[in-house]
């Protein structure tokens, strides 16, 4: 089995988000980088799904250089090769990374069996990539899926639904989006990380298109920072924690 | 004109799809268009009057047998002719699964551009929209310019609103799908026996994150003394195989809107406070009173949750408070 696993460098923010100055970014200069927990879930699916029926994961993401990080985290988890599409600093929008996506599968000399995308983007949640490339390839495909299947050239595959799950049967190749849930992605060993940093990563250079989307600014949204009531600094602090669940009437 | 994508259950229209009807009809109003929709499946009609009550002129019912069960790329095929053939100026589906997967398709056939997550539309020379980033932890401040306008609502950010208005009038439309178009199809859906009050439902939620150490007894113990409580945690305890991903709160996680959140050594990142912010109030348990949570909280105990919450128990116990 061929898998295909598109992943994209996020910034890691943690309890505050700053801007840069022109606000069209997140200020990264004291950040790590990462990909979005539903991808992580995706390049451990490929892996298992690997694992199970042979055959090969290629893990593919179009962003600056400096991706590569990514790529290489995703072949520690077990992926075998890794295709940096180098999209320069600016980031893309989803129309022209679906479309890089796909001319890089019809120009690639393996036939994919399976391209496993995040159901959306951790940064841009655009909800889009997946399905534009499944269109442009004509292949079909299925979004937001927490358990996946693979016997015989079919895939089974669940999404959640408010008590209980949809089942969609869908023939390979196809294209099909993952939600975090899927499964537990496995912490690579050293070694894996280690020889992961020796993997080669293909490099090709995509044309960008139109985007009619186009980013103004961003805004980080106002909270209510006001200083919490301590209610104590010991155990003692349970009477005044009951006093207030006993105020809301929620005890 | 400006269509929105409704969703229904067997007639009766769902929270989100009246949230896209609000925004749907704010579009409406600022281009001096007038509000259609369009429903899908067995019962589709049901919802005309719904519909109307929120602005809908024109109800499109699509009852096509072949489409009776959801078709993601058929649906999309639909919703594109539809629009072609009544000249949309926009088409505005809710924040859904299947909301985001038919306007995906939708986009791609048409060739346009799609926004997602959008709150509020500013029609100017383009529209100029608001739309969340990062599960709504960033907003985003952007243009979209296109022929027709495809986008879709945030789930939750926009309240719906009723006009009053008569019953929608109900016009069928047949689309011309293949096969090909069928490929994929809903083919079952299994029941889940939930057990205990879902996370979503809870007017109470406690939960614990790395700081439990992978203790969550006594966390469990105080959720079985609270009615409707429901036990959560952050991803980090997740990713230590201490719960289940089905307890997680936050940006790839579940939304939660109880009357309280108490969360338990978690630290507060920004992609776990998006899944509480529904929460009237928030108890933070946590032994580092220079921890984020502890500003993003209305209460706060600055201790260890180990001996915190069996405390809590005790203290409900004292006072009769047994579940
Ligand atoms: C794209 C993306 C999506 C994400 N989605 C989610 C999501 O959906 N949900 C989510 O939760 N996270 C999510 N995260 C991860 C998030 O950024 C944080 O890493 C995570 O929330 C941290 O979990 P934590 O607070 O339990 O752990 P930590 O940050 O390690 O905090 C542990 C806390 O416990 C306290 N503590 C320690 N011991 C005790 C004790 N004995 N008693 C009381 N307090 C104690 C410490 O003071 C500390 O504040 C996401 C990240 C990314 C990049
Ligand atoms: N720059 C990118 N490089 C590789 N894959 C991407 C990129 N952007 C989006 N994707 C994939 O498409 C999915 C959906 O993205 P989006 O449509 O932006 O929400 C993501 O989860 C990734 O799997």
């Amino acid at each position: 089995m061929e898998i295909l696993t598109a992943i994209k460098r996020v910034p890691e923010t943690g309890a505050k988000v700053s801007l840069t100055d022109d606000k069209r970014d997140i200020d990264t200069t004291s950040l790590g980088f990462t990909f979005s927990p539903h991808e992580e879930c995706a390049v451990e699916e490929s892996v298992q799904l690997v694992e199970e029926h042979g055959g090969n994961v290629t893990v593919l993401t179009l962003g600056p250089e400096d991706a590569t990080e990514q790529l290489r985290s995703s072949i520690a988890m077990g992926a075998d090769d890794g295709i940096l599409l180098d999209g320069g600093d600016e980031e893309w929008g989803p129309v022209g990374t679906a479309s890089a996506i796909a001319e890089a599968v019809e120009g690639s000399d393996t036939g994919y069996d399976l391209l496993l995308f995040g159901n959306e983007s951790a940064d841009a949640a655009n909800h889009q990539v997946g399905v534009r490339v499944a269109e442009q390839l004509g292949l079909p495909c299925v979004t937001g899926i927490k358990d996946l299947e693979v016997a015989d050239g079919t895939a089974t595959a669940k999404r959640e639904i408010p008590g209980g799950s949809e089942v969609y049967e869908i023939d390979l190749p196809a294209v099909i989006t993952v939600k975090e849930g899927l499964n537990e992605p496995r912490y690579p060993s050293m070694r894996a990380k280690m020889q992961a940093r020796k993997a080669s990563v293909d490099q090709q250079s995509p044309e960008p298109r139109a985007e009619g989307l186009e980013l103004v600014e961003l805004e980080v949204p106002e909270t209510d920072d006001s200083p919490a009531e301590i209610l104590g600094e010991s155990s003692e602090a349970a009477e005044d924690v009951v006093d207030v669940l006993e105020e809301l009437e929620v005890v | 004109m400006v269509l929105t994508i409704v969703e229904h259950d067997d007639g009766e229209l769902d929270d989100v799809s009246l949230q896209a009807l609000a925004l749907a009809r704010d579009v409406a109003e600022q281009t001096g268009e007038s509000l259609d929709a369009v429903a899908f499946g067995p019962g589709a009609d049901a919802v005309a009057e719904a519909a109307g009550a929120h602005g809908v002129e024109t109800l499109h019912t699509v009852e096509d047998d072949a489409l009776a069960d959801y078709a993601p790329e058929a649906y999309g095929r639909a919703v594109v002719q539809c629009a072609e053939e009544l000249g949309t100026e926009a088409v505005i589906a809710p924040g859904t699964d299947r909301g985001a997967e038919t306007l995906s398709h939708a986009a791609a056939k048409l060739d346009e551009p799609m926004a997602a997550e959008v709150t509020d539309v500013e029609v100017g020379e383009a529209y100029e929209l608001t739309r969340q980033r990062w599960g709504g932890t960033l907003i985003e401040h952007s243009k979209l310019t296109a022929d027709t306008n495809l986008l879709t609502v945030a789930a939750n950010e926009v309240s719906p609103s009723e006009t009053g208005g008569d019953a929608a009038a109900v016009e069928p439309f047949a689309p011309d799908v293949d096969d090909g178009d069928l490929r994929v199809q809903l083919t079952d859906i299994e029941q889940s026996d939930v057990e205990g009050v879902p996370l979503g439902e809870a007017r109470v939620v406690v939960s614990g994150g790395r700081g439990t150490d992978g203790d969550f007894s006594e966390l469990e113990a105080l959720v079985e003394r609270v009615p409707n409580a429901a036990l959560g945690s952050s991803r980090a305890a997740v990713n230590e195989g201490w719960r289940p991903h089905d307890d997680q709160i936050g940006q790839t996680g579940a939304k939660i809107a109880p009357e309280i959140y108490i969360p338990a050594g978690i630290s507060g990142a920004v992609q776990h406070m998006v899944g509480c912010k529904g929460a009237e109030n928030i108890l933070a348990i946590n032994t580092d009173p220079e921890a984020a949570i502890i500003q993003k909280a209305d209460y706060a105990v600055i201790a260890d949750l180990h001996e915190v919450a069996p405390a809590i128990a005790e203290e409900l116990e004292a006072r009769g408070h047994a579940e």
